[in-house]
């Protein structure tokens, strides 16, 4: 039901601007913006119009609400890459464009850890002079007690729970409202207000990783409105919650506690921010290109409608990037499901797949995004888009390879097998048909099943379910919490992360290879030592054709050419929000 | 009258108590028949145990439903304690509860929802009031002649047009095109009423045109069969002039059954236009609706469906005295 | 000519133009004809009617449904003129020295309602059941006389009272649905004189009526006359009801006058088969209550498709007796004096026929 109604919303809207085109329009457009775009992508890898002027008011807009502004339950990206204006974490990720956006930098602390104990101990220092929006002092303890408030799910559900992994240690801590002991959470030590010491059970590189999101964040425990803390959480950033209404707007005013010789991260440049909630997404991209609206903070790409305007027009194209956003498309082979447990028959379907189809079908090279040669999107350290070992980005199939393989497997004249895809993502199905259909050529017979999308975790992320029915190939998509390649690599390759439900190891990889790498990245404190190991756990698994990569996800975005400061933080996959500023101060 | 007034509305409630149940049946059902469950769409990513039960715990879906209904109408009735965690909140009779999603006071919400959506209503019922019923008289006085057709042909075109379409182009045309409006939008009345009227008048023109058609249809065929009507025909025996004929005792009998529709309709509307609160991304009562099924979020689908019903039946009770106001045969007893 | 002669003006077609001057005439119809255009063909409604009508005299016009009485008396109203009302109308109606179907729609309609008025069938769906009795006789005083609310409130509850409505003035503001049968169609009667009309048009009024009421309503139309002078068309199809009220009875068969004359010519010496149809039809207070109602074979003639000749044949059981043209020639109005009779029958072989097979059966 809704997507028909939005196909044909949609529809309308193409149609709507079409009879505009007719009408010799677009007068808004060349008046507005009469200053020329920076060019298309010139916020990937670079700053457009780099700036220090401070004042206005930056006007975003959204066509969803955030799932909570609850640092503790806020999960959306978007949600997170704002949460910079009011969330404060002992590390967190630099405001720069290219990879060095992906390597943590210290926020709250004044430094990097002491890590001891052979990577089991954490140890931090807090800078001095750092504020909450009511004058408060940030200490070490409401870094504990925000911490702390994750554990809460009870109250507080639908957040990240990583750390309750690392930190419970069998404590089998309830969360500060449940908790009668009063040193709380165990594995958290606060010497004094100014130093926080993490032990962990077990040396994990990736910890600080876990810090930098959101919910370890420090939240005054006077100020705790526990399941209502949502609505007006405090502040340690630049910026302060002014108003919110679920669903309508949220205003965020200077915190004037915030202290900027404190905080080296972020510049702070308007006045006020605004995010406005639109049910309108065609409503949204016509005021962006009116220049009534600054920025889509969902990032999810302009409608198509917009879409075809802006790519027609040399001058809104410019005011556009479509960043890989961090998210990978992919079809998994299941080992467990002949021919597929035939390293061959999986190479087979490699080299026939014809991926400029599979690109189209997820939306061409700017609405979809650029094939994707192998595993590793580039916002994860330790990514090589050179790498591609079956030569896919040349876009075409590759039938006398997939033959030659189909008969090293011992199926000549192909095979069936089954393609289990959600039937709620269209894109997803369109990609399924393509492969489909690629995949005739060499004689696979693959037929396509439509499973209901909410079921995802019970149809294909059961592997006895997958092995009984037969799932040959599964279409799916993957995304990292954090940008490292244990966050996320290891849900898909690691084989102690194969469940019975909800599993992401869909290729159902047990490779001692990949293991005794894993050990050894979680000892690898250095990034960019453990992104070689990374780059290695990824030549295994292409060279064990386990997946057959589609594309790097990106959409194409629209700019309002007034911001300042514009570039994509590899870390969020999209525009750095806290560094926005606007030129006419307005 | 007055005694039917009291028994009208104490069936009223029963209904509205009927609706909820029905609302909280409904919602209890589809999980349990589809196999999905609302608590996960409160856990964001997580597939964990240990999230999925504290969703479903801090969402009260973990008592049984039974529980859970007698809870709600206990909140509806006397109000009820919410458990925030570090403290407990008193919600205070009429309560809704909270909002799963966004943990705001439903009843709150609904009331401070509640002027956009009845701006949105009344002002584009005023116009399609005008509109159609004034559209259906001349097509019915100047019944198969060119302009009757051009009438029939713009409701034809009123009743097939969705309203993202004409709402969408609408607001292309004047807002991004000719910049004649500003955006739609709304801003309280009191605050600046031009602003108000600015704000509203694309979504009104857009309502309105839709319900214009219907009317406009309504009123041709309900004035042709005036017209035959024994009493038109005495009118003009007594030599009453055409104008009076049609304007005063035609018309009064037209609009009788109109006045039922439109209260109707007018009540409908009042628990939400969605669609149209939703193209012109007006806050009401529609658009909460709207965000509430999506996302599961229960106390606000029952909030938004109880007081959906109650404009309904509170319009039917009018409707239902207004008859006997206008139609003298017409006794309530 | 007489003076008896020229209030009972023959209503041959060959007449045209208005009553001469000094005339007693008040009304005169020549040659009215009124048609419709309907998707199925042309109406013809009424076609070819003509008579007259004297001050304080009442004729009855008597006819099944769909003879085409109450369309000539919509006509004479003028309620067949206007935007919308597709029938065209011929012919002459003299009202009081005045041609109305050549007259202007606008002076017409300050005649109606006040130089003449009608009554209808069913006072129940003929009075608009939103407004009291009392605002829509006010509302028909007040457009044809320049009087306050208050003044013609007085003369409404003045003319109710006159109908005979017991203590009019607490019922005027009833609604018409809270007035008995009678009732109502006492305060419709009130109504329609409120104005003193010259002519009223009574259509069928006591149809929907109790046989009691019946008499009452007519002794009170009969009262009126009397006692306002007022030409009076009663419109029936019930022969009874004319006979003792009529001066002059007219019978029409599809829209045409097949008999005319005085009452009581037409009552005891019917020539016409149809008008005898009527009488044996009628059911008599001073007959035997074993003795059958006959009632007239077939159904009334379709006004598109009138048979050829007369338009009576096909129902007439005398047609074509020795070689009579009933089916191919339409016969003419004509006889002696004032008794007009539209049949190919001679004369003779009409009253024979009457008093040996009619009038005893009666």
């Amino acid at each position: 039901m809704t997507v028909k109604r939005r196909a044909i919303a949609a529809g309308a809207a193409v149609l709507a601007m079409a009879l505009l085109a007719a009408c010799g329009g677009n007068k808004a457009t060349t008046t507005t913006n009469s200053n020329t775009g920076a060019g298309f992508n010139a916020a990937v890898g670079k700053v457009v119009n780099p700036s220090t002027k401070k004042g206005g008011t930056l006007q975003m807009w959204s066509s969803q609400d955030a799932d909570s502004w609850d640092p503790a339950i806020g999960y959306y990206a978007f949600v997170w890459d704002l949460n910079q204006l009011y969330t404060r974490t002992l590390v967190t990720y630099p405001a720069q464009p290219g990879t060095a956006g992906l390597k943590l930098a210290p926020d709250l602390a004044s430094a990097m850890p002491d890590i001891t104990d052979g990577g089991k101990t954490y140890t931090f220092h807090l800078r001095s002079g750092i504020k909450f929006d009511d004058g408060t002092a940030i200490t070490s303890k409401d870094i504990k007690y925000g911490i702390e408030r994750i554990f809460a799910q009870d109250v507080l559900p639908g957040g990240p729970i990583y750390l309750m992994g690392q930190l419970d240690e069998g404590q089998n801590y309830p969360g500060p409202y449940k908790d009668k002991d009063p040193a709380g959470l165990k594995s958290i030590e606060t010497p004094d207000d100014s130093t926080i010491i993490f032990h962990l059970k077990a040396p994990y590189a990736d910890f600080p990783y876990l810090l930098a999101m959101p919910g370890a964040g420090p939240v005054p425990q006077a100020r705790d409105t526990g399941a209502k803390y949502a609505l007006k959480p405090a502040s340690s950033g630049p910026y302060m919650f002014q108003s919110y209404e679920p669903g309508k707007s949220t205003v965020w005013v200077r915190n004037p506690n915030w202290d900027p010789s404190t905080d080296p991260i972020r510049k702070a440049l308007p006045d006020k921010i605004n995010l406005t909630i639109t049910s309108n997404a065609d409503d949204l991209d016509s005021r962006l290109i009116a220049g009534t609206a600054d920025i889509d903070v969902g990032q999810t790409g302009v409608q198509s409608a917009a879409q075809i305007k802006v790519l027609q027009n040399p001058s809104l194209k410019a005011n556009t990037d479509a960043p890989p956003n961090g998210f990978i498309r992919y079809a998994a082979f299941a080992t467990t499901v002949a021919p597929f447990d035939n390293i061959d028959c999986r190479k087979a379907v490699m080299y026939a797949a014809d991926h400029t189809a599979l690109q189209t079908a997820r939306g061409g090279p700017i609405g979809g995004g650029p094939i994707a040669p192998n595993m590793l999107p580039p916002n994860i350290l330790g990514s090589d888009t050179k790498y591609d070992p079956y030569n896919i980005v040349q876009g075409k199939p590759q039938l006398d390879k997939a033959k030659e393989e189909l008969q090293k497997c011992g199926k000549p004249n192909g095979f069936s097998t089954t393609i289990a895809v959600r039937n709620n993502k269209d894109k997803e199905i369109k990609s399924a048909e393509a492969l489909q259909q690629s995949l005739a050529a060499v004689g696979i017979k693959a037929n396509i099943y439509q499973y209901d999308g909410k079921l995802l975790s019970t149809v294909i992320g059961a592997p006895d379910n997958v092995k009984k029915n037969g799932y040959g190939i599964m279409i799916a998509g993957w995304g990292a919490d954090w940008p490292s390649g244990t966050g996320y690599l290891q849900p898909l390759i690691d084989q102690t992360f194969i469940l019975k439900n909800g599993n992401y190891n869909l290729p159902e990889i047990k490779d001692p290879q990949i293991q005794s790498l894993f050990q050894q990245t979680a000892l690898e404190t250095d990034p960019t030592k453990a992104a070689a190991l990374y780059n290695q756990m990824n030549h295994i698994v292409m060279e064990g054709a386990y997946y057959l990569p589609f594309t790097y996800d990106a959409a194409l975005n629209y700019r309002n050419p007034r911001l300042t400061n514009v570039f994509v933080n590899q870390a969020w996959g999209m525009i750095d929000f806290q560094a926005l500023g606007v030129s006419d101060g307005k | 009258m007055f005694r039917y007034i009291i028994r009208r509305l104490i069936a009223g409630v029963i209904t509205l108590l009927v609706v909820t149940l029905v609302t909280f049946g409904i919602f209890f059902m589809v999980p349990k028949l589809t196999g999905t469950d609302p608590a996960l769409l409160y856990t964001g990513k997580q597939t964990d145990k240990v999230a999925i039960e504290g969703a479903r715990k801090k969402m009260g879906l973990d008592k049984p439903v039974i529980e859970q209904y007698g809870l709600f109408v206990k909140g509806l009735v006397v109000g009820r304690d919410y458990d925030d965690g570090p403290d407990k909140t008193h919600c205070p009779a009429p309560c809704f509860g909270y909002s799963f999603k966004n943990q705001f006071n439903v009843w709150q919400r609904m009331l401070s929802d509640l002027p956009v959506t009845a701006s949105l209503a009344v002002g584009a019922a005023v116009i399609w009031l005008i509109l159609g019923v004034g559209a259906g008289i001349i097509s019915a006085l100047r019944k198969g002649r060119a302009i009757d057709r051009a009438v029939m042909t713009g409701a034809l075109a009123g009743v097939s047009l969705p309203i993202y379409f004409t709402g969408l182009l609408s607001a292309s045309i004047f807002v991004y095109t000719l910049n004649w409006l500003p955006s739609p939008g709304y801003s309280p009345f009191l605050q600046n009423p031009l602003t108000w009227a600015q704000g509203l008048i694309l979504p009104w023109i857009t309502l309105a045109f839709l319900f214009a058609a219907t009317y406009a249809r309504l009123t041709r065929a309900t004035m042709l069969e005036t017209l035959s009507e024994d009493y038109i025909r005495t009118a003009r025996a007594k030599g009453l002039r055409e104008r009076t004929v049609i304007g005063k005792h035609a018309l009064r009998s037209t609009l009788t059954p109109i006045t039922t529709v439109f209260g109707l309709d007018l009540g409908a509307l009042l628990g939400g236009a969605v669609l149209t609160e939703t193209v012109f991304n007006l806050n009401g009562l529609g658009k909460d609706a709207v965000l509430a099924i999506s996302t599961s979020d229960l106390p606000v689908i029952l909030g938004v469906t109880m007081f959906a019903a109650f404009f309904i039946v509170l319009a039917n009770l009018i409707v239902d005295v207004l008859y006997g106001v206008i139609d003298p045969r017409v006794r309530l007893a | 000519m007489t003076t008896d002669n020229t209030v009972r003006t023959s209503p041959g077609p060959t007449l045209a133009g208005p009553p001469p001057p000094g005339s007693d005439v008040f009304l005169r119809i020549n040659d009215l004809r009124i048609q419709f255009k309907t998707d199925d063909g042309i109406v013809k409604a009424v076609d070819g009617l003509s008579f007259g009508l004297g001050r304080g005299k009442t004729l009855g016009i008597v006819g099944e449904s769909g003879s085409g009485k109450s369309v000539t008396s919509l006509g004479i109203l003028g309620l067949h003129r206007g935007r919308g009302r597709n029938a065209d109308v011929t012919g002459e109606i003299w009202l009081d020295g005045e041609e109305l179907i050549s007259t202007p729609q606008e002076r017409v309609r300050q005649l109606r309602g006040q130089k003449m008025a009608m009554i209808f069938q069913d006072p129940l769906t003929s009075m608009h059941p939103y407004y009291s009795i009392g605002t829509q006789i006010v509302e028909a005083y007040r457009v044809h006389n320049a009087v306050s609310k208050k003044v013609a409130r007085r003369r409404a509850i003045e003319m109710l009272g006159r109908v005979g409505i017991p203590r009019p003035e607490r019922r005027v503001d009833d609604y018409p649905h809270e007035f008995s049968g009678g009732m109502r169609q006492r305060a419709m009667i009130a109504m329609a004189l409120v104005c003193n009309p010259e002519l009223l048009i009574a259509d069928e009024p006591t149809t929907a009526l109790d046989v009691t009421v019946q008499a009452q309503i007519l002794d009170l139309i009969r009262d009126l006359q009397g006692e306002f002078g007022s030409a009076v068309i009663i419109i029936t199809h019930d022969l009874g009801v004319v006979a003792e009220l009529a001066d002059d009875i007219l019978v029409m068969y599809g829209g045409k006058c097949v008999e005319y004359g005085p009452a009581d010519e037409l009552f005891w010496r019917p020539e016409h088969p149809y008008t005898w149809g009527l009488l044996s039809s009628m059911p008599r207070v001073d007959r035997d209550v074993r003795d059958r109602l006959v009632p007239i074979k077939g159904s009334p003639p379709s006004l598109i498709n009138l048979p050829r000749g007369c338009a009576f044949h096909p129902r007439c059981p005398y047609s074509e007796r020795d070689g009579i043209p009933c089916r191919s020639v339409v016969p003419e109005l004509a006889g002696e004096q004032q008794h007009l009779v539209a049949c190919h029958l001679p004369a003779a072989q009409r009253r024979r026929i009457f008093s040996d097979d009619i009038a005893p059966a009666l």
